[in-house]
């Protein structure tokens, strides 16, 4: 049946089954490409958007759980004040190599500051856990948080 | 690009003429590699990439090389843009179209992205290209005003007259300067007049990828696409049997089932309707004659392989004899695993075929070879095919291949729209190509101080090249496989042999980052560590003695102890372990510090990484590959195993096979050495350091040796 969607802040009314995951409605019915498939069982976070602020990997959330809620992704997350802090650092620090997770990174990174603007490196490890980087930029990401969260001086502890 | 007026430079790899709808055109022929196969002596100036400044003074540079994280669309233009006296923002890189005669890569003479060639094959013609741009701007200028062009000067592309303060931009010049002939000699700038080689650090590919504007492959979204969810045989080499496809179809969104020799595919409007409908499909398989193969079959039949006699590598004075005659003999044989790639970006491909067309949107390292398929599977001419190259979603040598794109044409050829096929993750691990599986046999010969006499190495296992490029694959041996079997260590007596053994069709080996050092640097650092056990010495001050004829290794591995605190002493429980190597032009080294825990768990703590790569181009994406690399080798030293069962790959997802994830992540120090040397690849050096550093570090907090990756809890768990 249709579903109502608010992505951005804008409304959409799409035609798809109850169950079919927000990812591909964003993708695949809206053109939204800047969220991303990377594994389609909530275990790599490339598709880590916003519902309600909160990060969710879209790869496994029911358009239906969606509907009544307020999603922002990567395209609109610079509207945010977090997220347009997380981008400012990430491209301060040059996090980005192939650049493929990144979206799915900066949704996470930006829902962990606006929940908690001052994460400790374990916070920052436990909300940062579920994306992977195959580039392996985690020394970077890590050290852009810190940035965007006003810590200038960046020692990571080892794991 | 049309040469309308041209004259060829005294160095033969330039031509400058007018550009096709104005401006000035820069012809290259970058240099092919000597002793390549695939070189030919050049009759006819060809070029392969292109230089054109159009009447606004952009700087628009093709070539065939892609980005795929490595930094490559910084680096190549930090030349250009250097020698042309611009900023990197006026100079804008076009993905070259598949076309292998023009944009061949000197290296490889073929158009590629691998090997960690681009920065080692452009470092020299790219200058020399910008600084011919630069100097003909002047001269134009000059010829204008009248004056000397030594009394002009060029920077952020604007040609000044210091004298009379008069101004021309390149963008008024580039008609005169076309109509000039080539100068004979350029200036290239000395490293101290450098404003951007080793000095900038802005990646040109940040923005689009942090904003979610950058488009993959994946992203490719041409009118009318309709999108595929796919399922190949799960038995390697097996065929599809029948499919019972009725709940399937009547999923909403789904348009039709497709099937070809080997797989099925779901057609829908959306990938939600058609990875839904997949799995409601009924297939059956015709397993064929792997149905029951198993990883410890593969394990019996490469160590019968590895003790026949291999193919003659290399020889060096006589290392049987001088095994003979050593004090202290030690042998030990050495295995590393079948490994993915695991691409952040599953394997996707859009294909839209037409009776007089097809075009092609994914993101390949190869363009040539996935034109070509694409012409072999729907008969259409070269000119007819075009491909449209994208942004990789990483790579790691499993772009090199092309095999789902010929799935995905051969699915395509059934319908009249575009078809986006896409693979999901379970797909990309279990048709992955792989990292072939090693079964090495390493000996040394000690005299009675412990230093070695002899050196032997016999490597086993498949070769990538007899399949991917068999003009490399000479005399029974795989030029890649057998890549650094000694290190950069002085031994008096050196032999090395081969043997390819393959394991059954179906599965097909492949490039994975670090290629034939992956396997071999770990293999040769574990085995020369031992050595080091053995002679009772330290192992950094034992491989500073073998080094008199690298003094850039040494002096990295000096560094390396230095920065580590590799003298100081660490808690119980803990060891460090080195590792060096030279590979693509590169000097590097790694210290990792470990523990390990009751259960044999191995915590990686730091890893201290120095590099001496020559000159850096761009330093931070030196330390970015070197940071990256070594996570990417961590995951594999850890985690990564492909193994068999049924005839299946047994892994599928993240959660069974697993890769490096942030709170696993060491704290990582990267210290590169001023080096005025030739630049050396950078993109896989850190990768083929980590395993070794990882068990040497392992022996050292545990006293157990780890010769087969990857690293097996149970071979550490305390008793």
């Amino acid at each position: 049946m249709a579903q109502t969607l608010k992505v951005n802040g804008t409304v959409h009314t799409v035609d798809v089954d109850d169950d079919t995951p927000l990812l591909w409605v964003l993708r695949d019915v809206l053109g939204m490409t800047g969220t991303k498939f990377g594994c389609g069982m909530a275990l790599c976070g490339a598709c880590t958007v916003h519902m309600n602020g909160v990060a969710v990997r879209s790869c496994v959330l029911p358009v239906s759980a969606a509907a009544q809620a307020d999603i922002t992704t990567i395209e609109a997350v610079g509207e945010t004040t977090a997220g347009k802090k997380v981008q400012q650092a990430w491209q301060a620090l040059e996090v980005v190599q192939c650049g493929y997770c990144q979206s799915g990174q900066i949704m996470s990174a930006s829902a962990l500051l606006a929940s908690n603007p001052n994460p400790s490196n374990s916070d920052i490890d436990n909300a940062m856990s579920g994306n992977i980087c195959r580039c392996g930029t985690y020394v970077r990401i890590h050290a852009a948080i810190k940035q965007a969260a006003g810590q200038a001086t960046f020692v990571k502890v080892g794991a | 690009m049309k040469l309308d007026t041209a004259t060829v430079s005294r160095r033969g790899f330039l031509k400058i003429g007018a550009a096709s709808g104005g401006g000035l055109l820069l012809s290259l022929a970058l240099p092919g590699a000597i002793g390549d196969a695939f070189a030919t002596e050049a009759t006819a100036f060809e070029p392969n990439a292109f230089i054109r400044v159009d009447r606004q003074g952009k700087v628009t540079f093709t070539i065939a090389q892609v980005e795929m994280g490595q930094g490559t669309y910084t680096s190549i233009p930090v030349l250009i843009a250097e020698e042309m006296a611009v900023r990197l923002d006026q100079v804008v890189i076009d993905h070259a179209p598949a076309d292998d005669k023009l944009y061949a890569n000197p290296l490889l003479g073929f158009q590629v992205t691998g090997g960690s060639t681009s920065i080692r094959s452009a470092w020299e013609p790219l200058r020399q290209a910008g600084a011919t741009a630069r100097t003909l701007l002047i001269e134009a200028a000059a010829l204008q005003w009248g004056v000397a062009p030594s009394s002009c000067t060029a920077r952020d592309g604007v040609v000044h007259h210091q004298t009379s303060q008069r101004t021309l931009a390149y963008g008024e010049l580039v008609e005169k300067a076309a109509t000039l002939p080539a100068p004979e000699k350029v200036a290239l700038k000395t490293p101290e007049q450098f404003q951007l080689i080793g000095l900038t650090s802005k990646r040109t590919d940040s923005p689009g990828k942090i904003n979610g504007t950058a488009l993959y492959g994946i992203d490719a979204r041409p009118d009318g696409v309709k999108v595929a969810a796919v399922m190949a045989c799960p038995v390697i080499g097996g065929t599809l049997a029948s499919v019972d496809d009725r709940a399937a179809l009547a999923v909403k969104g789904v348009l039709q089932v497709l099937q070809i020799e080997n797989a099925v595919a779901v057609v829908a409007e959306h990938m939600g309707a058609a990875r839904k409908a997949l799995a409601m499909l009924d297939i059956q398989w015709n397993e064929g004659a792997n149905a029951q193969y198993a990883t410890a079959q593969m394990l019996a039949a490469i160590e019968q392989a590895s003790m026949s006699t291999g193919a003659v590598v290399r020889n060096v004075g006589n290392a049987e004899q001088a095994l003979a005659q050593a004090d202290k003999k030690l042998e030990a044989v050495y295995q590393v695993p079948f490994l993915a790639h695991a691409c952040m970006e599953p394997m996707n491909c859009t294909v839209h075929v037409r009776p007089q067309g097809c075009d092609l949107w994914l993101g390949t390292q190869v363009p040539a070879r996935a034109q070509a398929v694409a012409m072999q599977l729907t008969g259409l001419a070269e000119t007819q095919v075009q491909v449209h190259n994208h942004l990789l979603g990483g790579g790691f040598g499993r772009r090199l291949d092309v095999d789902f794109v010929t799935q995905a044409v051969a699915f395509a050829k059934q319908v009249t729209f575009p078809l986006k096929v896409i693979w999901s993750r379970e797909e990309d691990t279990r048709h992955s190509t792989l990292r072939p599986y090693h079964f090495n046999h390493l000996s040394a010969g000690l005299d009675a101080q412990g230093r070695p006499t002899a050196w032997t190495h016999k490597v086993t296992g498949s070769s990538i090249l007899a399949r991917w490029l068999p003009a490399r694959f000479v005399n029974g041996v795989d030029g890649d496989a057998i890549r650094d079997p000694s290190g950069p260590y002085d031994f008096p007596n050196i032999g090395v042999s081969y043997i390819r053994h393959e394991p059954p069709a179906g599965i097909t080996t492949g490039f994975w980052r670090g290629v034939g050092h992956t396997q071999n640097v770990f293999m040769v650092e574990g085995f020369i560590d031992e050595l080091a056990v053995s002679a009772g010495q330290d192992p950094v001050a034992y491989r500073l003695a073998l080094l008199d004829k690298h003094p850039r290794a040494r002096k990295v591995l000096e560094a390396v102890a230095q920065r580590s605190g590799w003298a100081t002493p660490l808690e119980k429980g803990r060891g460090r372990g080195v590792a060096l190597t030279f590979c693509f032009g590169t000097y590097a080294a790694q210290v990792a510090e470990v523990s390990v825990d009751h259960d044999g768990q191995v915590s990686v703590h730091k890893v201290t990484c120095v590099v001496d790569c020559g000159r850096s181009i761009v330093p931070d994406s030196v330390v970015a590959q070197m940071q990256g690399g070594a996570i990417f080798g961590l995951s594999a030293a850890l985690f990564g195993n492909i193994t068999f069962k049924d005839g299946r790959i047994e892994q599928g997802n993240f959660d069974t096979y697993r890769v490096l994830r942030m709170n696993e992540t060491p704290v990582i120090e990267t210290h590169l050495l001023d080096s005025n040397e030739t630049p050396g690849g950078i993109g896989e050096v850190s990768t083929v350091m980590i395993a070794p550093a990882v068990v040497n570090a392992v022996f050292a907090a545990t006293g157990k040796r780890l010769r087969k990756l990857p690293v097996d809890p149970r071979e550490l768990a305390s008793a």
